[in-house]
């Protein structure tokens, strides 16, 4: 996996380049010089928690914010003098934004005046997107009459009506309750596929990220950490703060031994000697690094496995049962934090008590050798 | 709990003070239309007979109906002034940042407090000084400045309400600044609009002290009003004049506040979510 890996139905084309874009208020730097492409029919989504600049490199897309240094292109187009009105591009807000004047259907034709299309073709297109979002036979009623979901369908039909080359996405899914929200993934999804548009999605929540995306921008403090697919960001996160922001890691402190035949020698303060595939890295000796490992990576045994194995003796601190899984916290002597554990409980729940030894294993291709901020 | 929340229990004292508060109000003014059609040139108890003669008279005479002519003209253009000097100020406030803005709009709010006699005293100087001639030109200018805040304070709350993604959503379905307000922002705040018009004009139709020291020859239906109260003989006439006007500021301050309030319910109903 590596950031050029591009999403199965998005061409090679880029819709939108991002080149050193920056903004800054006074001193503060709200964005910092981000380069990136997003690709033509990709479902791009950029992540991070609240003020990173997500929403506002967002915002430049649609015009809404100027830039204080580089250039975004739309098609090739640069768009640094194109006001919001005149870019091919349209934008569902994080409140919707329905006009409470005019009803669902005036809503969604709002867009069309500057086409001077006959009334009839006008009512048609209205309707065909009025199916597309599954609201048929809501034209007539007002904004305020309508549910969070029903909303935030109005606005998807509203900025899709007129074919933009891309359509950016602020949180639109913030407002709604789980179940309503889960569906909503679906139905976007479901939607992007079929229309071939090309999504800018912004949002906080990693899972719905994960859930959505072809490409994810992980982005913090106004910088983008890594660009990836959804497996690429949480199966080879390349520094810390993005392992820590995409799912649960367990994380080791070490340092690089020495290198020999593509892999190197690591010192983990908890594991001790450890060998591990180098993989085209730049590690050499002496570079203090991390190690991590998923939770659910590392499997739990009552008694010592066989030898041959990389192994881990702790002892069990705490089970918690979840239901569908259970979580183990196994304390190792050397490490500061306790090791977590995630287990599928396929067979019986977890028996026997806590304050026992334990033998950890895992995969060797399951480590992960971090870069460090 | 008996009936409803806590909140919503009927309050005794608060009911009876309510009504007193609107007999100590408006008994004086009933009086007036009580004695409009009094069939007697005395405003004294006993009542003398009912009678129509009084409405009958004003209709004949044509100093009076010049007199409304005028007060219409003036409260016309009044109103539509104030109202689209309101709409300009109330965005500009509400939208931009402006140094010095909470002084600019304590200034544009002080002719509230400011007494009519010193403006109209002012005016007058300034319009001699100037050699500007005094006529239902002066009046209408001494008018917009009474009116411009009324304008303003009944604009602004309904541009404080208004939503700023609005004008983004429809800059981003490609419409510009000028299609934006009149297909956008120009709806949402009619309400504020009509209100404001019908507010201005009934203060301009009712105001006395700008216009009687900015009038000329030609008056306004107060100052009619007032000349005639130097002659007893007419004072019935006024009584059923003051009654008509009495009755058209009612219904439109009425109308204007209902319009409002309808603006208000409609857009109080579409919940507001914090960004």
């Amino acid at each position: 996996m590596s950031a050029s890996v591009s999403a199965p139905n998005a061409s090679t084309e880029p819709i939108i380049s991002i080149r050193d874009v920056g903004k800054s208020y006074g001193t503060f730097q709200a964005i910092e010089r981000i380069s990136m492409d997003i690709q033509k029919g990709e479902f791009f989504s950029l992540l991070g928690a609240s003020g990173c600049g997500k929403t506002t490199l967002l915002r430049m897309l649609a015009g809404f914010e100027s830039l204080s240094s580089g250039e975004i292109y739309i098609d090739g187009q640069p768009m640094s003098d194109v006001p919001p009105f005149q870019r091919p591009v349209n934008m569902v807000f994080q409140n919707y934004a329905i006009f409470p004047h005019l009803n669902v259907a005036d809503n969604i034709g709002y867009g069309l005046r500057k086409l001077k299309l006959p009334k009839a073709k006008r009512a048609e297109m209205i309707d065909e997107m009025l199916g597309l979002v599954q609201l048929d036979g809501y034209g007539k009623r007002r904004g305020h009459e309508l549910s969070g979901g029903q909303r935030q369908r109005v606005a998807l039909a509203r900025a899709l009506i007129l074919r933009p080359k891309v359509l950016l996405l602020d949180e639109p899914l913030g407002a709604l309750d789980k179940q309503l929200r889960e569906q909503m993934q679906i139905e976007l999804r479901r939607l992007q596929r079929s229309i071939g548009i090309t999504f800018v999605f912004v949002t906080h929540d990693q899972e719905e990220a994960l859930t959505l995306s072809d490409r994810i921008a992980v982005m913090q403090g106004g910088a983008v950490l890594q660009v990836d697919t959804p497996t690429g960001l949480y199966e080879a996160p390349k520094t810390r703060s993005v392992a820590n922001f995409i799912g649960n890691m367990n994380f080791f402190e070490a340092q690089v031994a020495g290198r020999v035949n593509g892999h190197a020698h690591l010192d983990v303060a908890a594991f001790g000697k450890l060998q591990v595939p180098a993989k085209g890295s730049t590690l050499t000796e002496g570079d203090k690094i991390c190690v991590a490992i998923r939770p659910e990576k590392l499997k739990l045994h009552d008694a010592a496995p066989d030898s041959g194995t990389p192994v881990l003796k702790g002892e069990l601190e705490m089970t918690t049962y979840l239901g569908e899984r259970s979580h183990f916290h196994v304390s190792v002597p050397g490490c500061d934090t306790p090791i977590a554990i995630s287990a599928q409980n396929s067979g019986l729940a977890p028996t026997g008590g806590d304050r026992r030894p334990v033998w950890m294993t895992w995969p060797e291709d399951a480590l992960i050798v971090l870069e460090k901020d | 709990m008996k009936s409803g929340s806590y909140i919503r229990q009927p309050n005794r004292a608060l009911q009876v003070y309510a009504i007193l508060f609107l007999v100590v109000l408006y008994t004086p003014v009933l009086f007036i239309p009580l004695f409009s059609f009094n069939d007697s040139i005395y405003v004294r108890f006993p009542l003398q007979g009912f009678t129509l003669d009084w409405y009958k008279d004003l209709w004949t005479r044509d100093t009076v109906w010049a007199a409304l002519g005028n007060s219409l003209t003036v409260g016309f253009w009044v109103s539509i002034t104030s109202t689209a000097l309101g709409l300009v100020a109330a965005r500009a406030i509400t939208r931009y940042r402006v140094p010095g803005q909470s002084a600019i709009v304590t200034f544009a709010m002080l002719p509230l407090v400011i007494p009519g006699v010193i403006f109209g005293v002012a005016l007058l100087v300034l319009m001699s000084r100037l050699g500007v001639p005094l006529s239902l030109y002066t009046v209408a200018f001494g008018h917009l400045i009474i009116c411009l805040p009324f304008a303003i304070a009944t604009l602004l709350p309904r541009f404080e309400g208004f939503d700023r993604s609005m004008d983004e959503a429809s800059a981003d379905l490609g419409e510009n600044g000028w299609w934006t307000f009149w297909r956008v922002t120009f709806p949402i705040v009619a309400p504020g609009v009509v209100a404001s018009l019908l507010l201005t004009f009934t203060i301009s139709f009712d105001e006395f002290i700008m216009t009687f020291f900015l009038s000329g020859t030609d008056t306004t239906l107060p100052i009619y009003i007032w000349t005639q109260l130097r002659f007893p003989r007419e004072f019935p006439s006024v009584l059923a004049l003051s009654s008509i006007i009495l009755a058209v500021s009612f219904v439109l301050v009425f109308v204007a506040l209902w319009i409002g309030r309808m603006g208000l319910v409609r857009d109080l109903n579409v919940p507001q979510q914090e960004a």
